[in-house]
């Protein structure tokens, strides 16, 4: 019984009985074949984390995010005040995390990649992009470089999902996926 | 050692007080007897209390009811997870601890007096935290990710509740040394003492981790030290943070067989291959800080999938190979018992209105199938990419903690209130049901939880309608609906919770003695069964087919649900 000292003194050389061997076989084989899908994944999945990232000043992340904001902003989000910015296909953009909000609204293009860079100002925040539902922490004083390239177009949000004090749900930012070529400055002549 | 031994042995008085357990026949030394009912009671009485705020956060959750306000929300939330998730579970396993190092071994308490302080300084430990964390200025949740910042004395009360749950392990550890040195049992020790030190050791690695990181952040937030990198408290902290839920899963392992082994007479299958597990768990368990880092910048890939997968999932080998011996061994016991018609004569037959029994049958099986299958699914490293930081990770870890631990805590504690307590449990037929009812709300919680999860909503968030944000978005309709759903599984849960605590306190304050008579008529526990088979692994007895059954079915729905989830990662964006 497992509350009394086992009835075997010499427990450690008691034949282990084969079917209890061939389940740690199987356990143990699943496992490898577990690990090795991560691995293998790296090699030909399309959808892996990118390891490029760096320490950064929160200041020089901002300055960073401004510059690209003042070259590439096509109009303002209704009467939000946020910039709508349209990098140029295959740039580096930016996207700051602050309490609480997501820094500037992004317009991409469908089919193109970006240098997608994130990191945050002063706490802790979470990139929740919805909903597609791709999730990354993001730190102040790192910043996370990865290529994305959006397959399809559309509205996305960017919702906050790491606590980040009372106004948290608050926290919501936007990121539209345009078809090649369009969006930019003719949505906002379409718009008014 | 030895002279650790004999110094502690000198100190104490020769007279120690012993009485003898009329069911089991074990020497219960009566100073450690007194510490285990204290360790329990005050368990039980956070349990209550941080599960009233759990139901809070539930009902806050759905969005129809929408409880708190926002401050309130955060502030509960944060409280919530610290009463559960840390001082329920930690008293109640110093209570295991000090159970299987001096019950089973026969053996006296090392230092009870020490014992006391250990347990004042929990005690102290968490009033502080929770005055604290009450007082509203530190709702930074359980994690406290900086630079977010709580008041002082929320990290000081959690540094003298860790201090106080160390000093206690080195009180087990001492009372092993003191039981072998006075020679209190023969051979090895118990597979469940072996279970509750590796649980020990586990331990003092987590509290270990959680003072490197909180005394240096407690010093930060008086203002002494001018920075705590955010990524390196992420990685030290996590050291305590998921390292003391692998103490959770070592104890409740070693409580299952102990169940086992008191309702049913059960054995271990294989002690060696039992221990193999546990010895698994010892060795690989604590890389798993990295559960909680693969959606972060800053950490190779490398580090990243050897850490995630525990060295290439040995830990789960660990967790697979007790999901085999556990209902392996319930299988054996009861075919002992003459229930051999069939593949699951056995199960059918098993004594399901015994509440330690169902309580840890429920325990195993949503552990396995809900708990553990997730939390491979949540740890690697790419799956994490759609998961991190949504409520399928809280849904993940209440099957782990409260599906699993909890359920098995409850069980238990219907053994306990007879052999230790001595008392008979009151309101049976309340006991019998409230495994069921507790263990259905908890799945609920659980299921509903990773639904909306699998949906990106996002953890720790008051109002998924964005009611106040500048920008809007609409989560899915069936989002609000798994809140909705998870909102009545929390208040079926908090019926036995309420049960639970209900019966454990009339039984303990109430309760009709308990006397041999108890024992002999199977009032809540059922005699031990028959000692037959005297060797292990002879083919004769070791004909198991409704457990390979039950384990195929388990590892058919792991790999269908690993797969499902990578054909839903591809088609995601590309990244990379």
């Amino acid at each position: 019984m497992a509350i009394r000292p086992p009835e075997q003194r010499v427990w450690w050389n008691e034949p282990v009985e084969r079917g209890e061997l061939v389940w740690i076989g199987i356990a143990f084989l699943w496992g490898l074949v577990m690990f090795f899908m991560m691995v293998w994944w790296h090699f030909t999945g399309e959808q892996n984390l990118s390891n490029e990232a760096y320490r950064i000043s929160p200041d020089d992340f901002a300055t960073r995010t401004e510059t690209m904001a003042e070259a590439h902003t096509v109009r303002e989000e209704g009467d939000t005040g946020y910039p709508v910015v349209h990098p140029p296909p295959g740039s580096d953009v930016y996207m700051l995390a602050r309490l609480w909000e997501w820094w500037p609204i992004l317009e991409l293009e469908k089919g193109q990649s970006y240098r997608l860079h994130l990191s945050s100002m002063d706490w802790q925040h979470g990139f929740s992009l919805q909903p597609e539902n791709i999730n990354i922490q993001v730190h102040p004083g790192y910043e996370l470089v990865m290529q994305v390239t959006p397959d399809e177009a559309g509205e996305f949000s960017v919702v906050c999902n790491e606590y980040c004090g009372i106004g948290h749900h608050t926290m919501v930012g936007k990121i539209y996926v345009v078809e090649p070529g369009q969006g930019g400055a003719a949505a906002a002549a379409e718009g008014g | 050692m030895a002279t650790t031994a004999e110094a502690l042995r000198g100190r104490a008085p020769r007279e120690e007080k012993f009485r003898v357990c009329p069911a089991t026949g074990l020497r219960i030394h009566i100073a450690a007897q007194t510490l285990i009912k204290a360790n329990a009671v005050v368990a039980v009485i956070f349990l209550a209390i941080g599960g009233l705020f759990g139901l809070m956060v539930a009902l806050t959750r759905w969005q129809a009811v929408h409880l708190l306000p926002a401050e309130w929300f955060y502030m509960i939330l944060t409280a919530h997870g610290l009463d559960v998730l840390l001082v329920w579970i930690i008293f109640f396993e110093v209570a295991v601890l000090y159970f299987a190092s001096t019950v089973l071994l026969n053996s006296r308490l090392a230092t009870p007096r020490l014992a006391w302080v250990a347990f004042a300084l929990m005690l102290i430990g968490a009033l502080i935290v929770n005055v604290t964390v009450l007082e509203g200025e530190s709702s930074v949740m359980f994690t406290s990710y900086p630079p977010m910042q709580a008041a002082p004395n929320f990290y000081l009360g959690l540094i003298l509740f860790a201090v106080g749950a160390l000093v206690a392990c080195f009180i087990f550890f001492g009372t092993l040394v003191i039981a072998r040195e006075e020679g209190t049992y023969e051979g090895s020790i118990p597979l469940v003492t072996f279970g509750a030190l590796t649980a020990a050791i586990i331990a003092v690695y987590t509290l270990v981790s959680g003072a490197i990181i909180l005394v240096p952040t407690w010093l930060w937030s008086l203002g002494l030290i001018s920075h705590i990198d955010p990524l390196m408290y992420k990685l030290v902290w996590w050291g305590m943070g998921h390292s003391s839920q692998q103490i959770n899963v070592s104890a409740h392992v070693a409580i299952w067989y102990l169940i086992i082994a008191v309702v049913l007479g059960g054995k271990p299958l294989s002690e060696k291959v039992s221990r193999g597990a546990f010895l698994l768990y010892i060795f690989f368990l604590q890389l798993a800080a990295a559960h909680h880092l693969l959606a972060e910048p800053g950490l190779s890939s490398n580090w990243k999938i050897f850490n995630t997968s525990y060295a290439m999932y040995l830990a789960v080998l660990g967790s697979m190979i007790h999901g085999l011996t556990v209902p392996g061994a319930v299988e054996a016991a009861q075919r002992r018992r003459g229930y051999t018609n069939g593949i699951f004569e056995w199960l059918r037959r098993a004594p399901w209105d015994n509440p330690a029994f169902s309580a840890m049958f429920l325990s195993l099986v949503m552990f396995g199938f809900l708990g553990g299958i997730s939390g491979v699914v949540l740890g690697t490293e790419q799956l994490n990419l759609m998961l991190h930081n949504t409520l399928y990770v809280p849904g993940h870890f209440h099957a782990t903690v409260v599906t699993g631990t909890t359920l098995a805590f409850m069980g238990v504690t219907y053994l306990v209130i007879p052999l230790i307590f001595q008392r008979e449990v009151m309101w049976p037929q309340v006991a019998k049901w409230q495994p069921y009812v507790f263990g259905a709300g908890a799945a609920g919680i659980s299921l509903f939880m990773m639904g909306a999860g699998t949906l990106g909503v996002a953890r720790r968030h008051w109002d998924i309608t964005f009611t106040d944000a500048y920008l809007s978005f609409d989560y899915p309709a069936t989002a609000f609906l798994m809140l909705g759903l998870n909102g009545l599984s929390a208040i079926l849960a908090a019926a036995g919770g309420i049960m639970y605590v209900a019966v454990t306190v009339a039984s303990i304050l109430f309760g009709k003695p308990a006397t041999a008579e108890t024992f002999s008529q199977g009032r809540m526990i059922a005699p031990c069964g028959p000692q037959v088979a005297t060797t292990y692994g002879s083919a004769g007895t070791w004909h198991l087919p409704g457990t390979y059954v039950l384990v195929g079915v388990f590892f058919g729905a792991f790999v269908l649900y690993y797969f499902v989830n990578w054909k839903y990662l591809s088609e995601l964006w590309p990244l990379g």
